[in-house]
């Protein structure tokens, strides 16, 4: 009876304390369990899940969990396919979502996304202090971080927020101010045979036009430039498949109607509104008569006063700029994990920013970061093994076929071996791109997956030596398979300068 | 920033001055505001997959084989050669103290320009001044 337990982690000095409950929270939580790092976690809520313990307000999640791929459901290479469970290294505690889903979508519920997650945390034992609502920040002359919470004061060296980016956020527009947001719609029959207007042209926007279509009697989405489609970006970037509908219902002339215009005005008249747009292209104004606005305009992080110790934020979601190891680039010894880490750019290679704003993305930078602190503050040195050359091409091509990370975090997260002078070539795991790309450090190699925007998704291997990287892109494979004589061939003579004899220590 | 203060800091900037304020709205919309520590690279040199960018605010170095050879400031834009030819950087950029910049993939530059013409106009202006000083240069 988990009610009658005393709450874990009463106010005090922890090592490190990590803010949330969330999927981001959780997978780190369960991380940093492993490597044997002394911590607390405190929650607001009063049960895991984050912000799947309400939304996505129609009940639905955009990530799949595809029961059938040839994998075991317990395996590694099966996390490609699985976006939604968290990541054990005991095989009996992965793949949990397979097994909450009633199997009438690949799209989890919400309830079934909850109820996996809890799941989780309740098999591998995680601690949380849910109820514990952290409200101030400070430093003390210490040099600790002091947490003013609604149970008392914590202080540690060291903090990680998961708090998720998940607080509406409304543009300076005048009037949008009081109409609801996204999280405020209330229940579809009451939009039955009225107009709507949705400000935003994201997924959150196409989420409620989809949701409303067989309600509403006009729907209008506006945003200042066209909607973006993740079928053509190829990547997460835009409105995926499953809200698409309202697109086509608008181009096919039914009754959605989707504008590229800014938003100058929205004006309550008696019962409806005036809604005033410009079109940027053609400078032309309208005014839209509709009986209700919807602010779908996005979210933005509950940072509370951590700006105030120098915490950094970028862009309209004032995500905190962060390291590639997701440390506040302003203010050492903050970290963010889960979807926060979305403010850790990468290299955005053509564009394309990381996966980091989705469970399958962050809870691999929850292992990474989980490793990094354990080196970083700790002293603990999670071990890694030296291999032959002979086993390093098989496995970074193995990787570029199976790994979930580097599916799941293209141009983001990569497959790293470095040719140590004293240890001779170690597998270094896990790492960060652009700390392997952008650090000087051991001659290596380093292999991620990569989507330019246009075409199918290629490997690319990235080879360091004397502190020179060059790139080398290894082609292509309509069944994406990573593996074939081509790609071997690509990546010896890409790697031929790294692992010839002379080079290479011998292993045996 | 919120997307008014952010197209009120480009209207200063030479490559939008004849745009509207709606334009630069849209121009806030299409691209990303992205914000560098003191020594991040922007661009890497022989890399792909590079963009168009602009200065913000802050500074940032143009390195060649680990030589800075110029600095690029508030309304400055680079990236924009790799662009248009479609090949690597022949430069790495590097914050110089905190940078901010906006930036538009490669993928979405000819149809930015497309419609926008006047920017079109000003940057093909911006690149005769670059053509005019190499020339000074090799003369």
């Amino acid at each position: 009876m988990a009610e009658l337990e005393p709450q874990p982690f009463p106010p005090g000095r922890y090592p490190l304390i990590v803010v949330g409950s969330g999927p981001g929270g959780l997978q780190l939580t369960y991380c940093l369990r492993r490597l044997g790092i002394e911590h607390a976690v405190l929650s607001q809520d009063e049960a895991p899940g984050g912000m799947f313990r309400r939304w996505p307000v129609f009940q639905r999640m955009l990530s799949w969990t595809k029961p059938f791929t040839g994998f075991d459901r317990h395996s590694r290479e099966y996390e490609r396919y699985d976006w939604n469970s968290l990541l054990a290294e005991e095989e009996m505690h992965r793949g949990v979502m397979p097994e909450v889903m009633d199997g009438s979508s690949y799209f989890p519920s919400r309830p079934e996304m909850e109820r996996g997650l809890a799941l989780f945390a309740g098999r591998t034992g995680l601690r949380v202090r849910y109820r514990c609502g952290w409200e101030t920040t400070r430093k003390d002359s210490a040099g600790d971080f002091v947490l003013g919470t609604t149970d008392g004061e914590y202080r540690a060296p060291i903090l990680v927020f998961a708090v998720g980016v998940a607080q509406p956020f409304r543009p300076p527009i005048p009037g949008v101010a009081e109409v609801p947001h996204y999280g405020e719609l209330r229940a579809v029959e009451t939009y039955a045979d009225r107009r709507v207007f949705i400000i935003g042209k994201q997924n959150s926007g196409f989420e409620i036009a989809s949701g409303l279509l067989p309600w509403a009697r006009q729907i209008i989405l506006a945003s200042p430039s066209p909607a973006k489609l993740s079928v053509n970006t190829h990547s997460l970037v835009g409105v995926r498949a499953r809200y698409v509908q309202p697109y086509e219902d608008s181009v096919l002339a039914g009754g959605v109607i989707i504008l590229d215009a800014s938003i100058e005005e929205v004006k309550r008249a008696g019962n409806t509104y005036q809604v005033s747009t410009r079109n940027a292209r053609e400078n032309v104004s309208l005014v839209v008569e509709v009986d209700d606005v919807i602010a779908a305009t996005g979210f933005t992080s509950p940072l509370r006063d951590l700006p105030d110790l120098g915490v950094r934020t970028v862009g309209q979601s004032r995500l905190p700029v962060q390291t590639p190891f997701w440390e506040s680039a302003s203010t050492p010894g903050i970290y963010f994990a889960g979807t926060i880490n979305q403010g850790s750019q990468g290299m955005m290679k053509h564009g394309i920013p990381s996966n980091s704003g989705a469970v399958q993305g962050y809870r691999y930078n929850a292992r990474v970061l989980a490793r990094h602190l354990a080196e970083a503050h700790f002293g603990i040195q999670p071990p890694r093994r030296q291999i032959a050359a002979d086993d390093v091409i098989p496995l970074l091509l193995a990787e570029a076929r199976y790994g979930p990370e580097l599916w799941h975090q293209r141009s983001y997260l990569a497959h790293v071996v470095a040719i140590d002078s004293d240890r001779g070539i170690v597998d270094q795991g896990i790492t960060p791109l652009a700390t392997f790309v952008d650090s000087a450090g051991h001659d290596g190699a380093a292999i991620a997956l990569e989507s330019n925007g246009r075409e199918d998704l290629y490997p690319i291997v990235y080879v360091r030596r004397n502190n020179v990287v060059t790139e080398h892109l290894l082609p292509p494979d309509p069944l994406l398979d990573f593996e074939r004589d081509e790609h071997r061939a690509a990546i010896t003579a890409a790697l031929e300068p790294l692992l010839s004899p002379s080079l290479a220590k011998p292993q045996r | 920033m919120a997307v008014g203060e952010l197209a009120d800091t480009i209207a200063g900037f030479a490559l939008f001055a004849d745009l509207t304020t709606p334009q630069r709205e849209n121009v806030v919309d299409v691209f990303a505001e992205q914000w560098f520590a003191d020594g991040e690279k922007v661009l890497r040199q022989g890399l792909s997959g590079s963009g168009l960018y602009i200065v913000l605010d802050g500074t940032a170095a143009i390195r060649i084989d680990g030589v800075d050879r110029a600095t690029l400031r508030a309304g400055d834009y680079f990236g924009e050669i790799s662009v248009l030819l479609g090949e690597a950087p022949t430069a790495d950029i590097v914050a110089i103290g905190p940078l901010r910049c906006l930036v538009l993939p490669s993928s979405q530059v000819e149809s930015f320009l497309k419609a926008n013409p006047n920017v079109m106009f000003r940057l093909l202006q911006g690149e005769a001044r670059k053509v005019r000083t190499t020339t000074k240069w090799l003369s």
